[in-house]
């Protein structure tokens, strides 16, 4: 699947945990520019993860910090 | 301790102006300074001066019953488990000053560990200095490169510590959804090796997990179980030996971890199992081996009061009904509690926010009555609780006290 259709579904995903109306880029930081806590943080991930029938673990989550990061690990980890 | 960390940082810019490293802990410094402006007692500077029995202390001046201490079934001060320790301390002195694999394995240490063998009716036990250390160990140990240990988002902190320490892949599900779990068990690529991670009671709300069925999918799946039954050990179960047992599922739990630290009445951890090769871990177990062992006095009180525990129905009736008592008792005089049935020993009581838990708190204190103040980040959804735990040596009538101590709190600080 390609970066520009895993993004789509993504965008539709956040909406619901975007409670402030970020406007969301590649640059937008989860905890910083979302305020995500660690329960968010799990929803938004599961949320992800039966989207996509994949496991996101937290070492992987360590790596990610923004949105741009995350649609590139989803890409990378549908194959 | 409490009066040295209630200032912001000094300095704030080292040489070359390079932060101080105390600086990402101001947030909480401030939220403690908040706190205590408000002229409340601090909550994390209590200081018990005399303890006068597994249920009643002085603490900070004013005798006071204890609500908070995980002494479930009131071992402290049994008679037979006094005595043992007296005894080892003539006998082997105050300490092994070594570690288990060297100069620290004692008689006291073997025999405490057949006590567990034989109250567990499992083939292995391993005894650890502390209850978090056997977590640490075990997890960190078994779980390496390559696996995945797929564990409930509510875990105890010394779970998620032995996951970090350890290098598997770490795969957390809402807790006790069973779905959830499932769903990740599921998505685990082939022939990875899989470590599911349970509790038997979750100590913050004092609920249960439903281990039947989730032991039930975890095995379907092909991992082994571990389950942390610190806050069951004594009480649940016909025998005492859990939720697990209680459930019927104990003999499909490959690692039961639990501690001494709560019913046994002392300090230390421990590691029971039927796995033919467990005795590996005595040699690879990093919090096993580069630590002292627990001095003789410890290892002997803990197996005189495993012992005990084997023959403590009477104790453990006793103690539900102490927990079926507060629990009908608070939630009819219109208190939130963490779970809608009495599930464990641990009552909770849910507070609106820090502040008035704080005071909930403080009211209670000056009633004579000593609960644990729970807040964020140890708690699930930033709750802020005042967590119950009772005792078997609580008398009815210091139930029905504790009761009325809590309604007039409550009304005094507006919570009911």
């Amino acid at each position: 699947m390609d970066r520009e259709a895993t993004k789509e579904r993504i965008d539709a995903l956040i909406e619901p945990f975007n409670k402030k109306g970020v406007d969301v880029t590649d640059a937008t930081r989860f905890t910083d520019d979302l305020e995500f806590d660690s329960l968010t943080v799990m929803d938004f991930v599961a949320a992800i993860e039966d989207e996509f029938d994949i496991i996101i673990s937290m070492n992987q989550q360590a790596e990610i910090e923004n949105y741009g990061q995350l649609i590139d690990a989803v890409t990378k980890l549908r194959g | 301790m409490t009066d040295a960390i209630s200032q912001p940082d000094r300095p704030d810019t080292l040489e070359g102006g390079t932060k101080d490293l105390f600086s990402k802990f101001d947030p909480l410094i401030q939220m403690r300074e908040n706190l205590l402006a408000s002229g409340v007692e601090d909550p994390f500077g209590l200081v018990m001066e005399k303890v006068l029995s597994p249920t009643t202390a002085v603490c900070n001046g004013r005798e006071t019953i204890l609500l908070g201490t995980y002494n479930y079934m009131g071992m402290t001060f049994d008679p037979d488990v006094i005595a043992a320790g007296k005894q080892a301390f003539d006998d082997f002195g105050s300490g092994t000053t070594g570690s288990r694999v060297l100069n620290g394995t004692y008689a006291g240490h073997k025999a405490v560990e057949e006590a567990l063998k034989e109250f567990y009716a499992m083939d292995h036990a391993m005894v650890f200095s502390t209850g978090y250390q056997a977590n640490l160990g075990i997890i960190s140990t078994i779980a390496g490169k390559g696996d995945y240990i797929v564990l409930d988002i509510d875990s105890h902190a010394s779970i998620w510590d032995g996951c970090k320490m350890g290098d598997a892949e770490v795969v957390p599900f809402k807790h006790n959804d069973l779905d959830a779990m499932e769903k990740r068990l599921r998505r685990i690529p082939e022939g990875a090796g899989k470590l599911v991670i349970l509790e038997g009671v979750y100590s913050m709300m004092g609920d249960i997990a439903p281990l039947k069925e989730m032991i039930a999918v975890a095995k379907k799946y092909g991992a082994m179980v571990l389950v942390d039954e610190a806050h069951s050990m004594g009480f649940i179960g016909p025998n005492g030996r859990g939720v697990a047992e209680d459930q019927g599922v104990l003999d499909q739990v490959d690692f039961v971890i639990g501690t001494f630290s709560k019913s046994v009445g002392t300090v230390g951890g421990f590691c029971v199992s039927n796995h033919p090769k467990f005795e590996i871990l005595r040699l690879v177990c990093r919090p096993y081996v580069f630590t002292a062992s627990l001095p003789p006095s410890v290892v002997h009180t803990a197996s005189t009061s495993i012992r005990k525990l084997m023959h403590a129905a009477d104790k453990r009736a006793h103690l539900w009904e102490n927990s079926r008592t507060l629990h009908a008792g608070l939630t009819q005089r219109g208190f939130t509690l963490g779970t809608k049935t009495p599930q464990s020993a641990i009552i909770s009581v849910i507070m609106p926010d820090l502040e008035r838990g704080a005071m909930m708190w403080e009211a209670l204190l000056h009633e004579g009555l000593y609960v644990n103040l729970a807040r964020p980040p140890a708690t699930p959804a930033g709750m802020t609780l005042l967590r119950c735990s009772l005792c078997a040596a609580h008398s009815a009538e210091q139930v029905q006290t504790i009761i009325g101590m809590f309604e007039r709190a409550g009304k005094a600080v507006g919570i009911i």
